[in-house]
């Protein structure tokens, strides 16, 4: 295997632009819808005293956890000694702080007072985990930027794996941070289960990959670098895998909840309910997000296929993005059981489920961040060199020469 | 007798009369309160529906000895009562938008039906003033806080908004500011973007006063008092009447108890 070289994109096309200018309305449009819902007050959105968490948290919460997946692909070659993802590790850690900066813009944004985010940053209830992901967060910038440096710069790779694993030990503790976000909510039925960290760690592997693949392989067709079939059939492979883990915790968990009589109420209402939740887990996370991702991934048929390989990593963030909306609308939309055995009625929605219908600005607030992540990427790419010249097998599969 | 022993001997006397005296003066005060007490107690349980002991000083922070909380009669509690809901946006000014789903509630009124028998209970819903309260350990500024004498707050300086205390508080006692406030009272400040909730009528409670609600209930459902205090009234009935937590098995050791639930 020879060394890496790595290039920063040309970036004069106009393709280039015209991407970056789409992305910029786009992250130009979630702001402005920023500003209409904090200068109206959040009664022009959907969420309300019910909803008290809508669309950008959906958006948000996705990044963030994406965001720490992004990482795995530095963390496979850093930690984990698989050399043939080394030369993606700088776009890795890239996409790591890019998606990270998406889900940070649209959450704050949410907040009621924005404006009080140094507040947020100086005054820490330390029993509160929202207070400890704020750390999280912070560090998580602060350590994947040494890590980047230390992978950039030649005369600091010695400590590149040094800082590749405390990132990677750093990332474990930011999906913990996330998941527990709802692991800790004793007082709603979907909630209050250890088992969400966890969840959100290999979800993370998942959606963090999948943006990462949608960014690599557009970035090599367009820009006509070599993509090696090696390469893509790992990654497809590994997509393929960390789906099927999210499977596994996605069924012990609603299995869990079917064992006890207590959760069959809200288990009915996500699973077998007349709502959009239950549409959402079967067609928008099972089939979309599971079944076919799964099929493409490992059906001989779609090997190495770029395309496919795209498709299916779209699929994972639609499922994704459904998974995520299940979660954080669907439990708080399911009746928090307050009082056992009785029907409950009165002026606040007690004892009824409630509805929620995303607005135009939680949506365009949402898509900002993403669109926010994915300009910084590009922006990167074309400043600094994180992309190899070439990923073809011969730079990349270490059994190339054997092989012939 | 020695001079000294004489001395020492008078000495005696007078610690003996300062002592007899000291006793009476406990007596006095102790004959004083009780009369005082029955004086009160002939006047009529609507003295104590109206004011506490004593107010607290300005200077004086909270006492953790104090535990203020409520009673809740639901049993008294008469269909198509709203007027403790009327009283408490009354005192805070909290009229709506005309939009339901955003507009604030700091207390509302529940109508319960048991599945299996019908039977119906009315009660009045409100922050419970949690002892271990959610709502302060989600708060990442620490803006939620409770005050040692139990009533949970939100620091209007700190709140940013995140209502991460919505999603934790298990009674759904917190409204979020939907919209630009006008018309706020000194004594309740409000603020788009902020999270609030009963105050339990702090302003009143400080100045020996009691909650608006409590004030308000005509059928004086709702009983206010220092749970801690083995006289007050509220625990006198909470030690020979039944009475309940909602949602106990959370043990957050709350503030607001029921009877007839």
């Amino acid at each position: 295997m020879k060394p890496t070289t790595f290039r920063e994109i040309t970036g004069n096309s106009k393709g280039y632009y015209i991407l970056l200018a789409l992305l910029g309305l786009t992250i130009a449009a979630g702001l402005g819808s920023a500003w209409y819902m904090e200068h109206n007050g959040h009664w022009v959105t959907g969420m309300n005293n019910q909803i008290i968490w809508g669309m950008p948290h959906v958006f948000a919460v996705f990044l963030i956890v994406a965001a720490s997946g992004a990482l795995n692909v530095a963390s496979m070659s850093s930690v984990f000694g698989k050399t043939s993802y080394k030369p993606l590790a700088p776009l890795s850690g890239l996409m790591a702080i890019t998606l990270l900066t998406g889900g940070l813009m649209v959450l704050v944004l949410d907040l009621g007072r924005p404006d009080r985010l140094i507040v947020a940053m100086t005054t820490y209830n330390f029993k509160s985990i929202f207070a400890w992901n704020m750390i999280l967060y912070n560090g998580f910038f602060l350590i994947v930027g040494v890590y980047l440096w230390t992978m950039m710069q030649r005369n600091l790779n010695k400590y590149s794996k040094t800082a590749g694993f405390f990132a990677f030990l750093w990332r474990l503790a930011l999906t913990t941070g996330t998941g527990s976000i709802f692991g800790f909510i004793v007082a709603r039925q979907f909630y209050d289960a250890a088992i969400m960290a966890p969840m959100f760690i290999v979800m993370s592997f998942a959606f963090g990959l999948a943006f990462f693949l949608i960014f690599l392989l557009a970035t090599y067709q367009w820009t006509g670098r070599e993509i090696g079939c090696y390469l893509i059939n790992r990654l497809q492979k590994l997509l393929g895998l960390f789906v099927a883990a999210v499977l596994l915790f996605v069924v012990t968990f609603h299995l869990t909840n079917l064992y006890a009589t207590q959760h069959h109420g809200v288990e009915d209402f996500i699973l077998s309910g007349d709502n959009i939740y239950s549409g959402l887990f079967w067609v928008g996370y099972i089939l979309l997000g599971t079944i076919f991702p799964l099929i493409i991934c490992y059906a001989p048929a779609f090997r190495a296929s770029m395309g496919w390989t795209t498709a299916a990593a779209i699929l994972v963030i639609a499922g994704g993005l459904s998974q995520m909306y299940i979660i954080i609308i669907g439990g708080q939309a399911f009746p928090m059981d307050l009082f056992p055995g009785k029907e409950v009625s009165s002026s606040f929605y007690d004892g009824v489920i409630v509805t929620y219908s995303p607005t135009a600005p939680e949506v365009m607030l949402g898509l900002g961040g993403v669109a926010l992540a994915f300009a910084a990427t590009l922006f990167a790419v074309k400043i600094l060199r994180f992309l190899p010249l070439s990923l073809a097998d011969a730079k990349i599969n270490p059994h190339h020469s054997v092989q012939g | 007798m020695s001079n000294e022993q004489q001395t020492h001997s008078k000495n005696k006397t007078q610690d003996n009369t300062q002592d007899n005296n000291k006793i009476d003066n406990y007596r006095r005060k102790l004959l004083g309160g009780s009369a005082a007490l029955a004086g009160a107690a002939a006047l009529g349980p609507g003295v104590f529906f109206t004011s506490i002991a004593r107010a607290k000083p300005d200077a004086e922070p909270a006492s953790s000895e104090v535990r203020w909380g409520f009673l809740i009669d639901t049993n008294k509690c008469v269909d198509n009562c709203d007027k403790c809901v009327t009283a408490c946006n009354d005192e805070f000014n909290l009229t709506g938008f005309g939009r339901p789903e955003t507009d604030a509630q700091w207390i509302r009124t529940v109508t319960l039906r048991d599945k299996k028998t019908g039977h119906t209970t009315k009660l009045p819903l409100m922050c419970q003033h949690c002892a271990h309260p959610p709502c302060v350990d989600v708060c990442p500024t620490g803006a939620s806080f409770k005050r040692p004498d139990g009533i949970v707050l939100v620091d209007k300086h700190t709140c940013i908004g995140c209502r991460y205390c919505m999603i934790a508080c298990p009674y759904k006692a917190r409204s979020f500011v939907h919209e630009t406030i006008e018309n706020q009272k000194e004594y309740g400040p409000r603020g788009k973007g902020t999270v609030e909730s009963c105050t339990l009528c702090v302003h009143r409670v400080d100045k020996g006063e009691i909650p608006a609600c409590a004030e308000a209930c005509p059928e004086k459902a709702i009983l206010f008092g220092n749970m801690n205090d083995a006289n007050s009234d509220i625990a006198r009935r909470m030690a020979s009447t039944a009475s309940t937590e909602i949602r106990g098995d959370l043990r957050l050791d709350l503030g607001v108890r029921y009877q007839g639930i």
